[in-house]
């Protein structure tokens, strides 16, 4: 395997006395689709703040493309585009300026802006809407506002965290067909945490199972229902297999975070 | 922030063109229109685009407070009324408050009338009032997912909360002009000079960085929106007060003339108030006051701003 578009050996992150992520380890092919799984709490949303540098991790833990996220900082910025949970697109502005304050902040020469602007509004089907205030969009559209946003700086890593959240099964499928078609195109790695087995099991390369800050399983879904000792089951069967529990168990979210998620899924339903 | 159903059809995954045409599809031949979908269909180009060039060095600020100034007239030209809210405070303090105290010279001015000595005092004001809220919109941001968002970009952490400082100086500006304008409708005698009413924009905008940067690095240290709406109301009205917007600091009792010393208000008043309508002023110590402020105030932000990320 060439150099990883992500590499976590051994990543620990607490807030104060809670270990959110204990340990964990892998690696990310170049060009894969990967998928982290786990339920709410499980530590998927903080090892991505340690993996986009937003958490000040140690050296040695997280790599992108070979750059260390302690300390290559704007190398590793310049290579991620990021959708993050909550519907993240600035609702007093249009879809095209959402799209075009991105293009200005990942430097984006402005003889090509308008193109590339407008080209990624095309990639995601917004171009007719383009010019309306976001807070006119749907929460499907705003999804894909957000991709737009993050696929203008021709990222090499797309990170997402729960994109599909709240989504109606329409609305999931067209995100990951773009998700899809952009990475077909493009070569592009995509890291994605969702809670939603099917989903995984049908559009992610590898997936590792997270469960209370650790990994307790990876592989690709055939190679994890494989070794499921009674033999193929779904994603969730294995997920009971490696935890123990089951998925839909209260879990240890922090308040904050379960209520922005709720208001997250209340608005794009 | 609430986003609102529009009424728009649900893509459907079937009206989506196969992932062979879109892979193959190069941005010079997008794929051929599926009949299904309204708009044309989607081309890659952006995504087969190479990573754009990085901009490196001093070039990073500069572009990335310009990002941030644009952002921030994009949604002022989208939404108005806020400007037209913003104008009801100033106004009141220089038609009633101004126009009564000016009747009963109450406040000794010297030989400036008192509705005069008030107009820059309440430029000053008013710019403030604006940027002390900056600290609860980086917490709204945060809350919303904009601020990780832009965090996850490559910008330099001073460069963002530069950028949001010139982003409220903009803002405050746009006021600025609306109480300029009615001050003179009032009849207040001001400077014509260009060069004087750009020192006058500096300052606004200096003032503005300052009081933006406070509010953001209090929203740094207390991280949620309540106790920063609390705070915010607790240190405006105090500022104002003590600085000399609304009176000389001479005719203030001896406790509060170190205050008013050391408030950066106070200077900001003084420049604006010497610039406009050419009262006694110490303009080198002013824009020094104020530049020194301004840049331990965007350093202390940008220190505490990855606190409201993490």
């Amino acid at each position: 395997m060439s150099e990883p578009a992500i590499a976590c050996t051994n990543l620990v992150y607490a807030f104060g006395s809670t270990k959110a992520v204990d340990g964990i380890e892998f690696d990310v092919e170049p060009g894969s689709v990967y998928g982290l799984l786990g339920p709410n709490g499980a530590g998927k949303t903080t090892a991505i703040r340690a993996i986009t540098t937003l958490l000040p991790v140690p050296p040695g833990m997280v790599t992108v493309f070979g750059h260390d996220v302690a300390k290559r900082r704007m190398e590793v910025r310049r290579l991620l585009g990021y959708v993050p949970q909550q519907l993240s697109a600035d609702s007093g502005l249009t879809g095209r300026e959402n799209i075009a304050m991105f293009a200005r902040l990942f430097d984006v020469p402005r003889r090509q802006r308008d193109e590339r602007v407008t080209a990624a509004l095309d990639s995601v089907g917004l171009l007719d809407a383009a010019d309306r205030l976001a807070k006119t969009y749907s929460g499907g559209m705003v999804r894909r506002l957000e991709l737009a946003q993050a696929l203008v700086s021709s990222p090499r890593l797309l990170i997402l965290d729960e994109p599909t959240i709240g989504l109606d099964p329409i609305a999931r499928a067209s995100v990951w067909q773009r998700i899809g078609e952009v990475r077909d195109a493009t070569g592009m790695t995509v890291f994605v945490t969702t809670h939603y087995m099917d989903e995984a099991d049908q559009f992610c390369d590898r997936i590792s199972l997270m469960h209370r800050g650790t990994i307790r399983a990876t592989g690709s879904p055939q190679e994890l229902k494989a070794s499921l000792p009674a033999g193929a089951g779904t994603l969730e069967d294995v997920f009971r297999h490696y935890t123990g529990d089951n998925l839909d168990e209260p879990t240890s979210g922090e308040f904050r975070n379960v209520r922005a998620t709720r208001s997250t899924a209340a608005r794009v339903r | 922030m609430s986003v609102p159903r529009a009424p728009q059809p649900p893509v459907s995954a079937d009206a989506l063109p196969t992932e062979a045409a879109s892979a193959s599809a190069a941005p010079a031949a997008p794929a051929a229109p599926d009949p299904l979908v309204t708009s044309p269909a989607p081309s890659l180009a952006p995504a087969i685009a190479p990573p754009p060039p990085p901009r490196t060095g001093w070039r990073v600020l500069p572009a990335r407070i310009g990002a941030l100034c644009i952002v921030e007239l994009q949604k002022i030209r989208h939404d108005r009324s806020e400007i037209y809210t913003r104008a009801v405070q100033p106004v009141l303090w220089l038609a009633v408050f101004g126009e009564t105290f000016t009747r009963i010279r109450a406040i000794p001015t010297g030989n400036v009338p008192y509705l005069d000595y008030l107009a820059p005092g309440i430029i000053a004001q008013s710019a403030m009032f604006i940027a002390i809220f900056y600290g609860i919109m980086i917490i709204w941001e945060r809350d919303a997912g904009v601020l990780t968002k832009l965090l996850v970009t490559p910008t330099p952490r001073a460069a963002l909360i530069t950028g949001k400082a010139f982003a409220s100086g903009t803002k405050a500006l746009i006021q600025a002009i609306v109480v300029l304008i009615f001050a003179a409708i009032l009849g207040v005698g001001m400077t014509a000079n260009p060069l004087k009413i750009l020192g006058v924009a500096v300052l606004v905008v200096l003032g503005s960085a300052f009081f933006s940067c406070l509010s953001m690095s209090i929203a740094g240290i207390v991280l949620t929106r309540d106790r920063l709406m609390g705070i915010g109301q607790a240190i405006t009205m105090p500022l104002f007060f003590s600085s000399n917007a609304l009176y000389p600091t001479s005719v203030m009792p001896g406790w509060l003339q170190p205050i008013s010393r050391i408030n950066p208000l106070s200077y900001e008043v003084d420049g604006l108030r010497g610039l406009l309508i050419g009262t006694a002023e110490h303009l080198p110590l002013d824009f020094a006051v104020l530049v020194v402020a301004s840049v331990l105030s965007i350093w202390a932000a940008s220190a505490l701003l990855p606190r409201l990320a993490k």
